[in-house]
């Protein structure tokens, strides 16, 4: 059971959250003139890092809100949690890019 | 079993990834195209990965004709691969139902069946009491936690020993002359001059061969990676479960739509249990509490002469699901370089067509009639072939 701190609320247990895929995505700034590879990367390709990984999380059995995590996808361990609109800390540089 | 083989420094093709997809598609090379100048490279042991950590399930009833005839044509092939592989992979075709819990999901059985007859796959309603009879030990009450609403059956459905797939397709691709390397992991791919692939370096070192095909599950996008380019794959955790073996007491193959587990009993009389993925990115191969305890409920409410068996193991297995939970298989974005991928948690019953498939591509460069609809450029073209939502299945 992993035990993520809410910016809000602080540690819950997971069961409390929901997952909600990789942090960061960002859609195309004009989508009427996206072409079909911009659609696709920005609807489909994701990073899947193997090590620190930003993802979204929304506690869900809790306030409702969304945030960040940074979790090791390999051992688990949360690095980081942070708010929707914060800067990523440092650590994250590494998942962030392919 | 196979031969004990030295890694060469120059091969036709070089497979990554020694599971069932990699090693029936390196037999499919030999056996059907005659290109025997293969070795097939695992990182680890040969059926070590998610061909040793399913819960061995072979079906074909999938909602969309593309999807039918792929895996019919794999189900087609498991019938008679124990006689091919002269090799004894169990393969019992005890059939399996799919139980609705709900008037909706009764209709959408319905719906199911209606779409899989008419793609050709044998599909059966059932009523609550056809599966009382097939199932005793299933609570069909009303006043179960689950009541059961009807289902429906896939009589050609069933299981096959995991492990002896991957060691009869290695037996058989070593006899006609593949090489297999275990405990070599690639670390790099070789580019050659005009941008195509050329070659692997290994923990081994370097090894030559103008087409390589990828079949290694949840870390596609890890070797993907190494390659330069990247997959719309993410990489779950799926668990599973065996308990202490007991007498007989399901004979079938059981899936709950309300509550997602699937159940068997295995030769040795373990029941084989799974359920629904880890929601959250990992390659940690091992399932999460939380999942287990939902799993572990279900099966306790659903069969209550159950509730006290222990289990023995648990463990996961790291899937590689895509937007559409149809696989991938054909050309990658770096010239001779191959996919087969993407199966997310469907990978064990698409082994003998996903190396069939693939073999075919490598051999001839064309893709095969059957894996043509599952190319990677789908998700460009939004031609996306969407079993997820089609046929309500968990990867």
């Amino acid at each position: 059971m992993l035990l993520i701190e809410c910016p809000w609320c602080g540690p819950r247990d997971e069961i409390e959250y929901r997952f909600g895929g990789q942090s960061h995505v960002v859609r195309p700034a004009k989508p009427d003139e996206a072409t079909d590879d911009e659609w696709a990367a920005y609807l489909f390709w994701r990073i899947n890092t193997k090590g620190p990984h930003a993802e979204r999380w929304v506690h869900e059995a809790g306030c409702g809100c969304w945030f960040n995590v940074i979790r090791d996808t390999v051992n688990h361990e949360i690095v980081a949690t942070y708010r929707m609109g914060q800067t990523p800390p440092l650590q994250m540089a590494r998942g962030k890019t392919s | 079993m196979w031969r004990s083989a030295g890694l060469r420094s120059k091969y036709d093709v070089i497979i990554v990834g020694g599971g069932g997809h990699g090693l029936a598609t390196a037999y499919y090379l030999a056996r059907n195209h005659n290109v025997t100048n293969v070795a097939v490279i695992e990182k680890g042991w040969v059926g070590g990965g998610n061909t040793g950590r399913n819960t061995t399930v072979i079906r074909s009833n999938y909602y969309y004709p593309e999807s039918a005839a792929l895996y019919d044509f794999s189900l087609c092939l498991y019938e008679r691969l124990a006689s091919e592989l002269n090799y004894n992979i169990m393969f019992s075709q005890r059939g399996m139902i799919i139980t609705a819990h709900s008037r909706h999901e009764l209709d959408l059985a319905a719906r199911w069946v209606g779409a899989m007859r008419r793609n050709g796959i044998d599909s059966e309603l059932l009523d609550v009491t056809a599966i009382a009879k097939l199932i005793p030990a299933l609570d069909v009450s009303t006043s179960a936690r689950f009541p059961v609403c009807g289902g429906f059956i896939q009589k050609r459905a069933g299981t096959a020993r995991h492990d002896a797939v991957a060691w009869g397709y290695a037996r058989a691709a070593s006899e006609r002359g593949v090489d297999i390397i275990q405990n070599c992991e690639v670390l790099g791919f070789v580019a050659g001059s005009d941008g195509a692939v050329s070659g692997v370096e290994t923990s081994m070192g370097r090894v030559m061969a103008g087409k390589i095909g990828l079949t290694v599950a949840g870390h596609s996008t890890v070797l993907a990676a190494l390659a330069g380019f990247s997959l719309p794959i993410t990489s779950y955790g799926l668990q599973a479960y065996v308990s202490e073996p007991l007498k007989p007491v399901i004979d079938t193959v059981l899936m709950s739509l309300a509550t997602g587990i699937y159940i068997s009993q295995s030769d040795k009389g373990g029941l084989v249990i799974g359920a629904g993925l880890d929601r959250y990115v990992s390659y940690a191969q091992r399932g999460n509490s939380a999942v287990l305890r939902d799993a572990i409920g279900s099966v306790a409410e659903q069969f209550p002469s159950l509730r006290r068996v222990r289990l023995l193991r648990h463990w996961a297995g790291i899937v590689d699901v895509v937007p559409d939970s149809s696989p991938i298989i054909g050309e990658s974005p770096v010239r001779g370089l191959y996919l087969n991928c993407g199966w997310g948690t469907g990978g064990f019953k698409g082994i003998p067509v996903g190396g069939w498939t693939l073999a075919h591509h490598i051999a001839t460069g064309k893709p095969h009639p059957l894996a043509e609809p599952f190319g990677l450029d789908r998700f460009r073209t939004g031609a996306l072939i969407d079993e997820a939502a089609a046929s309500g299945i968990a990867h």
